[in-house]
């Protein structure tokens, strides 16, 4: 079994490096067709045809394309992302830091946010049509109808200036000491978390009620067991698979889709840092965020297809 | 107390308002004398400046891309930080007055084409070094390469030699006579920097009040107070001083309103009555040179005729621009692009107004027939849309047809601004009335986005240039506005004013017309109460 198991994996892997190869050509040709160049956006209102012409010569930006995207692919194979052509700064140097921004943000969303879910979605079931399960379900549905920036200005509202409990700017800088830290992201996160709830809960609920149409479920329930030893103990196991699709597509949401409460809130993640580049016209850094963005939505989907496989024996052996 | 009694003594603190004037008008407001003496008298002991603290500013206008290097700014928090770390020779007063800056005293020959300037002795780079001559010849010579891709290369260009005559002695001379040279020295690019930032552009080492001390782009810029600073009685009142970039406005409101920043700029005119009603904020509303125009090209049909330009320009209801789309916190433009924060500025032409029959007189003599395409977009000013959909009706008033296109903003200023004949666009102002019209309205100006080519104003305004008689000068400069206004293609409906709030911990401001944030000056000369 373990001999599938790793090969199945290793599949998994090539085929994904194959599509961030495949990315990667695709991110190279949109951002070639993007109107305008790079030096053009860089000097703006205030570009003088010499400036342009210099700038242009400076960067290289009159080689061909198909040369342009094999040296930068070279550079990347050898962990060189190249120096940003707006500021001059490496990339990897101010990428990194952003990076880490973002992943921090994420993780400690997702730490609140995952276990609350499944929790909420249990509960649901166990209760299922009664008021619990409809105060749930209601609320969060309520969260994610509303757009996101909304409920960020409406914690902002309440929490920064209203009681003035939480800072409604959430910059955070190195050497900032953690609890401040978490401090900065308490509103974000929540924000985040109300986002992504519903989606995951409504997924788990279903998932399970799913489940408890099953024979061995009446057994469980004949046997004299409790119900929410049963929704724990039998049902989610068997219905993990999808949950964990759901789980990890609002993990990449939380990596790739928040560049809105980046904006709302002023955390320098890498959302921001994105679209200032691209409309700078900085195509290194766009490709390398696009990289980025594309690894983990596709690594994020291994992990979803491994623990699927994992969880249920029958898809180790595909037909 | 009445917003009146809080007008008055906000303007004694600033010592806009004698002793005598502010108990006459407290009087008239039925407040008793002696409680009018004594707010008056700890009003302007307030306006000693107290050294400490963080001074904190919210800024729009920042990005990931930003870079230290002077050379490349383009954005206000560059500009706002630059002042803060930095100093070019010259500064510019509210009032239009040249204020030494590092160089002490200027001279110039009677021609105006050689000027000396004298530097201050023993200012120290926060690197230690002392500024000499060498630094300032450096930096001149580093913006006027023609390599290089300085903000400042334009105003650097007539300038023919820069040469140190002594350890603390600049001479530099022009092509052509310029009696705005001192001027041109205040641009926020030119700050010195050691041996002109020639070795490391983007070091953030520069003789100003504060020393940086944190640089990340779009993020957080900090600095401190540079206690061997030349000037602290003037500069550097905060220990500490530090800019969020924050780009969103409600954040930006909300940041203010909470305390977490003590200074924001851009407001936007559609929440300033409500910014106005929060108790611990006061806005400031600066009229300034900045305007939104829209831009026809003279030189391509069928804005090549001047009726229809003409025709064009009285179809612009500028009143109704002002109230819609600045919210009233502007003034109405006259075609021309200077107004009265400018020197020497004309000051009989008349205005022009809305006149449909004007303009639909025009229009018919052009014999031009058929849909005109205005392209517009979000990026080129706040509200542009809406402005260009506003001039759509006031154009069929005339039985002109406009066809208003919204382009991408992503591109505008490359694809649309200087290449389509009819669009909307914004401009900041320049230190002299010469300044703007070398950058945009001369023949060989590097923006000239109303492909303006007229010799007998290039004449002009060379000759404006090298007069030193401010009478002369100044109706030179009336004929060059005349002819922008009656012949030229800019449309010019509306002056839009800074509109900026701050706290009332924040003490020391005072208006300044030629940029955001005091002209860039607000964190190095305010302070926080205590």
């Amino acid at each position: 079994m373990n001999t599938i198991v790793v090969k199945l994996i290793a599949q998994r892997l090539a085929l994904g490096i194959l599509l961030l190869l495949a990315v990667s050509v695709l991110i190279f040709a949109g951002t070639q067709i993007l109107p305008g160049d790079v030096a053009q956006s860089i000097l703006g209102q205030s570009a003088t045809p010499e400036a342009l012409a210099n700038l242009r010569r400076e960067m290289g930006l009159n080689d061909p394309a198909w040369q342009r995207y094999l040296s930068w692919l070279g550079g990347l194979l050898q962990g060189d992302l190249g120096t940003a052509l707006s500021n001059g700064q490496d990339i990897a140097d101010s990428l990194g830091g952003r990076v880490a921004n973002t992943f921090f943000l994420a993780f400690w969303t997702a730490v609140v946010a995952v276990p609350l879910a499944i929790l909420l979605g249990l509960v649901a079931v166990r209760y299922q049509n009664r008021w619990p399960d409809k105060v749930i379900s209601g609320s969060t549905l309520t969260a994610i109808s509303l757009p996101e920036f909304f409920i960020g200005y409406l914690l902002i509202y309440l929490f920064a200036v209203k009681l003035g409990w939480l800072p409604s700017v959430s910059t955070v800088y190195d050497g900032m000491p953690f609890i401040d830290r978490m401090r900065a992201i308490a509103l974000p996160g929540a924000t985040l978390t109300l986002i992504i709830l519903a989606h995951m809960m409504r997924m788990t609920r279903a998932a399970i009620l799913n489940v408890m149409q099953s024979a061995y479920i009446e057994t469980a329930e004949l046997k004299g067991l409790g119900g929410l030893k049963i929704i724990w103990r039998h049902a989610f196991p068997n219905s993990v698979a999808p949950v964990v699709n759901v789980v990890m597509l609002n993990l990449a949401f939380l990596v790739v889709g928040v560049v809105v409460v980046e904006v709302i809130f002023v955390y320098p993640g890498m959302g921001q840092y994105l679209i200032d580049h691209v409309a700078k016209r900085d195509v290194p850094v766009v490709q390398a965020c696009g990289l980025i963005f594309a690894a983990v939505y596709i690594g994020l989907n291994i992990v979803a297809d491994v623990v699927s496989i994992l969880s249920n024996p029958r898809l180790r052996h595909p037909k | 107390m009445s917003n009146e009694f809080q007008f008055l003594t906000d303007q004694a603190r600033k010592g806009q308002i004698s002793r005598r004037d502010f108990l006459g008008r407290a009087l008239a407001l039925g407040i008793a004398l002696p409680f009018a003496s004594s707010v008056f008298a700890s009003a302007v002991t307030s306006g000693q400046p107290r050294k400490g603290g963080v001074l904190k500013a919210g800024m729009q206008g920042g990005s990931s891309t930003d870079s230290m290097d002077p050379a490349t700014w383009t954005s206000q928090v560059q500009h706002s930080f630059g002042q803060s770390w930095g100093e070019p020779l010259t500064n510019v007063a509210p009032n239009g007055d040249l204020v030494p800056r590092l160089a002490e005293e200027i001279g110039s020959s009677s021609d105006a084409k050689t000027w000396t300037f004298k530097l201050r002795r023993g200012i120290l780079f926060h690197n230690g070094k002392e500024m000499t001559a060498d630094d300032v010849v450096a930096t001149l010579e580093r913006h006027s390469d023609e390599d290089s891709e300085s903000g400042a290369l334009g105003i650097m260009r007539g300038i023919e030699s820069v040469k140190a005559t002594g350890k603390y002695e600049v001479v530099v001379t022009t092509t052509e006579a310029n009696a705005d040279l001192p001027y041109l020295m205040s641009d926020y690019h030119l700050i010195i920097q050691p041996n002109g930032g020639k070795d490391a552009p983007d070091a953030g080492i520069g003789t100003g009040p504060y020393k940086v001390t944190e640089f990340q782009p779009g993020v957080r810029q900090r600095a401190e107070r540079f206690e061997e600073y030349w000037n602290l009685e003037e500069f550097g009142h905060a220990d500490e001083i530090e800019i969020t970039v924050i780009n969103d406005p409600t954040a930006r409101t909300a940041a203010l309103q909470s305390g977490q920043i003590h200074m924001a700029n851009r407001i936007e005119p559609r929440v300033v009555d409500m910014v106005k009603r929060l108790p611990n904020v006061q806005v400031r509303n600066v009229s300034g040179q900045a305007h939104y125009v829209f831009l026809m090209h003279c030189d391509t049909a069928p804005f090549s005729d001047n009726d229809l330009r003409l025709a064009l320009k009285y179809a612009m209801d500028r009143e109704d621009m002002v109230e819609r789309i600045l919210r009233g916190y502007g003034s109405v433009g006259n075609d021309y692009p200077i107004n009265s924060a400018y020197p020497l500025h004309p000051t009989d032409i008349p205005q022009r107004e809305f006149d449909p029959e004007k303009a639909a007189y025009h229009y018919k003599k052009s014999g031009h027939d058929g849909p005109i395409v205005l392209r517009t977009s979000d990026v080129a000013f706040p509200g542009a849309v809406d402005a260009a959909q506003l001039y759509q009706q006031s154009c069929a008033q005339a039985g002109i047809n406009i066809e208003v296109r919204r382009e991408p903003g992503d591109g505008y200023w490359s694809e649309v601004w200087n290449n389509q004949p009819f669009c909307t666009s914004y401009w900041s102002g320049r230190p002299t009335q010469d300044q703007m019209y070398s950058t945009a309205y001369i023949s060989n100006a590097d923006w000239n986005d109303t492909n303006f080519y007229r010799d007998d104003f290039d004449k002009l305004a060379r000759q404006a240039r090298g007069e030193l008689n401010d009478e002369k000068r100044a109706s030179l400069y009336r004929q060059m506005a005349m002819m922008v206004r009656d012949e030229g293609g800019l449309i010019l409906p509306m002056f839009n004013d800074y509109i900026e709030a701050h706290t009332n911990e924040v003490q020391g401001w005072s208006d300044h017309p030629m940029g955001e944030m005091m002209s860039g000056f607000a964190l190095s000369r305010c302070w926080l109460s205590a």
